[in-house]
């Protein structure tokens, strides 16, 4: 089981950007891109040979290897809801959050290693941006952690179920978490109202900015992990909820790709019904969800 | 479980308090942290309430969410004061100060002996928590409407501090409370008004250069 669910990420994760995309283009009134179109892309780039500059150096190659490596390995200690991960230990909550930062680092560091000072612009904002988030995402999981006595994502996520949350009062709690995840999300992926996957106005740019000069199969490499990304971060909201509903394995998975379905479309709603913000007041959103994060952690605690 | 979403609410609306840049805005906020307090209030009782406590919140409510916005709203619309609170703490430390109030509160609620009335500690911590957090508000925002709002926070932290602590309080003196702060942000109104009149704007900030 703990096979499938990885199977299923790494062949379903592309399609949540089509369900982005299907419901932005129904807000804009257009009929959008054919919903595999992320694949047809990944296809069409993998075919691609790369083209390396000259001032560049091996740090810039292993930028996109090391991102996917580093996606692919989260995803192997992330849990499908009930579904445990495929290698756990104690403590593997730790691996999970810094697994993706050394992705973000590489991604940083290859940015940086083109030598434009335009990438340099962007890496740096996604290093703030990150590191802000980070200590929410901690902050969550380690709650998550004092109710369920564990420290291993598999036991964590596989510890909760409906007595926990409605016995023991803790539903407004879970809104507090699921609101600080989402928006960990929310800056982890790029989306808006962090930052604007579409735009290339070169004030703006975050993620975008840092994969310019990549190419070929290396933007692939990139485009890919991060649509492994935001199912990865999308199983750590959505393990939430699911659990609530069924106790079986195979419905867990079920509603998982159901549930991450529909927070595409939410995801979806945001961007069109949204503007990205001032680049000054995205801190205050990352305390934001710090904080919510902070409100669970005492509520789990208190 | 109710009283866990009230305060759930209520902690929201605090954090929104903390870190909103708009007075209007912020008028709100405090109407509505009015009306989820009383109720807070009201769904921890154990015992069942006599009528007159309901009347008295149901009363708080009417003056709290409805007759006390709307004047602020009115000082607002009249003073046509620039939007925005100018704060004297950055939002983002406010929210972390703020949150530094919350684990204060709780942990004041853990080593206060309470009576056993009281159905959900959790409550007495959120007032509490709600109190300083008025209070932060007159501290880190310059603007003399904001003051009155951190002092209209402050007040509805201490009402229902009142009503979860002391079980069975007297009537009239709930009541008279109730009229000061009336009086109080009526007063505080007519103020802004005329300092606005006086010295075209409503900054605090200023005071501290007055000379006769």
């Amino acid at each position: 089981m703990p096979l499938i669910s990885l199977l299923t990420a790494l062949i379903l994760a592309p399609f949540l950007r089509s369900i982005i995309n299907k419901v932005k283009a129904f807000f804009a009134g257009k009929q959008g891109p054919p919903l595999l179109q992320p694949y047809y892309d990944l296809y069409k780039l993998s075919r691609k040979g790369a083209v390396y500059s000259s001032v560049t150096s091996w740090v810039f190659r292993a930028g996109p290897v090391v991102a996917l490596g580093t996606s692919v390995t989260a995803l192997i200690l992330m849990p499908t809801a009930r579904i445990s991960s495929l290698f756990q230990f104690q403590g593997d909550l730790l691996l999970f959050a810094y697994i993706l930062g050394l992705g973000r680092f590489f991604t940083i560091a290859a940015a940086m290693d083109t030598g434009s000072s335009f990438e340099g612009m962007g890496a740096s904002r996604e290093a703030l941006y990150s590191a802000l988030a980070e200590p929410g995402l901690l902050l969550g999981l380690g709650g998550l952690g004092l109710i369920t006595r564990s420290i291993s994502l598999s036991a964590m996520y596989g510890g909760i179920n409906v007595d926990f949350v409605l016995s023991r009062g803790l539903l407004p709690a879970f809104l507090f978490i699921l609101v600080a995840f989402f928006i960990i999300l929310l800056a982890e992926n790029s989306r808006i109202p962090v930052d604007d996957p579409t735009t290339h106005l070169e004030l703006t740019m975050i993620h975008e900015v840092m994969i310019l000069d990549h190419c070929g199969v290396d933007l692939a490499m990139i485009e890919y992990a991060g649509a492994l990304k935001i199912w990865l971060m999308g199983l750590l909201i959505t393990g939430l909820i699911v659990p609530v509903f069924t106790t079986s394995l195979r419905g867990s998975l079920a509603l998982s790709i159901v549930s991450l379905f529909l927070m595409a479309m939410l995801i979806g709603i945001i961007e069109s019904i949204m503007a990205r913000l001032k680049l000054i007041r995205i801190p205050r959103l990352m305390a934001v969800a710090f904080i919510f994060a902070a409100f669970w952690v005492i509520w789990v605690a208190g | 479980m109710m009283d866990q979403v009230l305060i759930a609410i209520v902690l929201l609306i605090s954090i929104y308090m903390l870190g909103s840049s708009r007075l209007g805005g912020l008028v709100n906020a405090v109407a509505w942290q009015g009306l989820f307090l009383c109720l807070l209030a009201a769904s921890v009782q154990k015992t069942n309430m006599p009528w007159h406590e309901w009347v008295l919140i149901l009363l708080a409510i009417v003056v709290k969410a409805l007759i006390l916005p709307l004047l602020l709203k009115r000082a607002l619309r009249e003073t046509l004061v620039q939007r925005e609170v100018e704060p004297q703490l950055g939002y983002s430390l406010s929210l972390f100060i703020g949150l530094l109030l919350l684990v204060g509160s709780i942990w004041t609620v853990w080593k206060l002996p309470l009576p056993p009335e009281i159905g959900n500690p959790m409550a007495v911590a959120i007032a509490l928590f709600t109190l300083m957090v008025g209070l932060l508000l007159i501290v880190a925002r310059t603007k003399a409407i904001t003051q009155t709002i951190g002092y209209l926070t402050m007040e509805n932290g201490i009402y229902v501090l009142g009503l979860t602590l002391a079980v069975g309080s007297p009537v009239v003196i709930e009541m008279g409370i109730l009229l000061d702060v009336f009086v109080g942000v009526l007063v505080m109104g007519i103020m802004i008004f005329n300092i606005n009149r006086e010295f075209d704007h409503i900054n605090t900030r200023h005071f501290t250069a007055l000379k006769d």
